[in-house]
């Protein structure tokens, strides 16, 4: 873990073992005239699992991409480990970090879509192995055997062979899921990761992703519209509506005693009724 | 020696045809489609990933290219370079005028490619070489194949320009023949024959191809 030595940007980067794992600082994210994120200020501690919720349109998504680096800030700052993300204030000035610097980044950080944006011109372990050989440096062997054994914790052992497209839609985002993981990522992200599936089957992809919520300590920040499944994973629940942070509880008091009252409309639309029903498993 | 067809002369002239067919038509269009279809990648390649105005001039360039007769800049590379064998001008031409077409059919397939398998490379760290020949490329030539095979085609029928600039070519040794023995409905005929031959089994195997390649994302 490098140490930083523009402490101006993050006061606690001189401490990078206690830094949050995510620190938002008022980021701004407008495209064009319209702003999606205003002042945007959290923080999510390593080992967190943190869920937002919100209607669509209320900038969920575009914080995961943030975090990503699929979208840049337009203001403010991201810190990671508390090192800055994509951008740094540097002599008095909000100035880009260079693409190798966020390169390092991001490599610590993994992302799991709504589209499962599998490679269809590879194999499912050609996908799983490309980045930990081609961008980890890990020989072909290791990085098969560590696949293998990733495709086995995901229910999908025999194939490896397969091509993504010959596979259900629940199949790919397994997939997805291994493909990620096997980067060992320090920071997960969950983009609606059950959005595009059958019913019947988003609950084999949960099962899968609360199996890692319990077995390791990776942070994860997650954007589903599955209450059951923020309640069961997450400790934190953040309510965005309009771009900004309207509450935020653990998943026990969000969903069952919500204070504002656009949590409250919003948690009776997606339960239609029965946020009593809600339970823990 | 007046009736309109003689098969005497047909039988006659068939063979050097062939020879020329073999030892120009056929390899002008493999070499120069070779060409064509790795410079054109490499343009559309290159003008998505160069600033603006540098992306400007190469567009410009290759409008230039399309927007004049092969006939001319076959001409005018004879011309400029003398000392240079005419097949290899030929060759060369033939590869740059078509690259700038290709250039354009690897472009609607790159943009082909979704968005998210972009996003994907990104969230997985990978190398911007990596990205473009190991999950861009791959994808877009694919989608490409059957527009590529039918500029290659196109690229054959344009073959008898080459005779512009002396090149022995198919329709040249025709001409000759008839020259030296006045018979040219034979020879001509023949040409377009082995044209017709050669082309029509390729446009077929193409259009099979085009139906097995598309992904379905």
């Amino acid at each position: 873990m490098p140490t930083t030595t523009d402490s101006e940007t993050a006061p606690e980067s001189g401490a990078p073992a206690t830094a949050p794992a995510i620190r938002f600082q008022d980021v701004e994210k407008r495209f064009g005239d319209n702003v999606v994120l205003k002042d945007l200020n959290f923080e999510v501690s390593k080992g967190d699992r943190v869920t937002l919720i919100g209607p669509s349109g209320s900038g969920k998504t575009t914080i995961l991409r943030l975090v990503m680096t699929l979208e840049k800030a337009t203001g403010g700052y991201i810190h990671i480990n508390g090192e800055p993300l994509t951008h740094e204030l540097r002599g008095g000035k909000r100035v880009e970090r260079s693409e190798k610097a966020q390169k390092q980044i991001r490599k610590r950080i993994g992302m799991v879509f709504q589209q499962f944006n599998l490679f269809p011109n590879m194999t499912v372990l050609e996908n799983i192995i490309e980045a930990p050989v081609h961008v980890l440096g890990q020989s072909k062997e290791q990085a098969t055997r560590r696949a293998m054994e990733l495709l086995e914790s995901v229910g999908l052992p025999n194939k490896a062979k397969a091509h993504p497209l010959q596979l259900s839609g629940g199949q790919q985002q397994r997939v997805a899921i291994a493909r990620a993981l096997a980067m060992d990522p320090e920071i997960l992200l969950l983009d609606e990761v059950t959005s595009a599936l059958d019913p019947e089957i988003v609950g084999e992809v949960l099962a899968i992703l609360r199996r890692i919520a319990d077995t390791t300590d990776i942070t994860m920040l997650i954007v589903t519209h599955e209450m059951q499944f923020a309640r069961d994973v997450s400790n934190r629940v953040l309510m965005f509506d309009g771009g900004r942070i309207v509450e935020e509880a653990t998943p026990d008091v969000m969903f069952t005693e919500p204070k504002h009252e656009r949590t409250q409309a919003f948690l009776h639309a997606v339960l239609g009724g029965q946020e009593g029903q809600i339970g823990t498993h | 020696m007046n009736q309109v067809w003689d098969w005497d002369a047909a039988w006659a002239v068939l063979p050097e045809l062939l020879m020329a067919f073999v030892h120009v038509t056929l390899i002008v269009t493999v070499a120069s489609t070779a060409i064509a279809a790795v410079l054109g990648l490499l343009i559309a390649i290159l003008r998505m990933s160069v600033p603006k105005p540098v992306a400007v001039v190469i567009n410009f360039i290759g409008d230039f290219i399309r927007m004049t007769p092969i006939v001319v800049q076959l001409l005018f590379a004879y011309w400029t370079f003398l000392n240079v064998e005419p097949l290899t001008i030929g060759i060369a031409v033939f590869g740059i005028h078509y690259s700038t077409y290709m250039a354009e059919v690897y472009r609607a397939g790159i943009e082909s490619v979704p968005k998210g398998q972009w996003e994907a490379t990104t969230a997985l760290s990978m190398s911007k070489t990596r990205t473009w020949t190991a999950v861009i490329v791959p994808q877009a030539v694919r989608a490409t194949v059957p527009a590529l095979g039918n500029y290659a085609i196109s690229m054959f029928k344009d073959t008898p320009f080459l005779l512009s600039i002396g090149v022995v070519e198919m329709v040249r040794a025709g001409l000759t023949f008839g020259g030296n023995n006045f018979r040219y409905m034979e020879a001509i005929t023949l040409a377009g024959v082995i044209f017709l031959l050669a082309s029509y089994p390729t446009s077929l195997l193409i259009s099979r191809l085009e139906k097995r390649l598309a992904y379905n994302y």
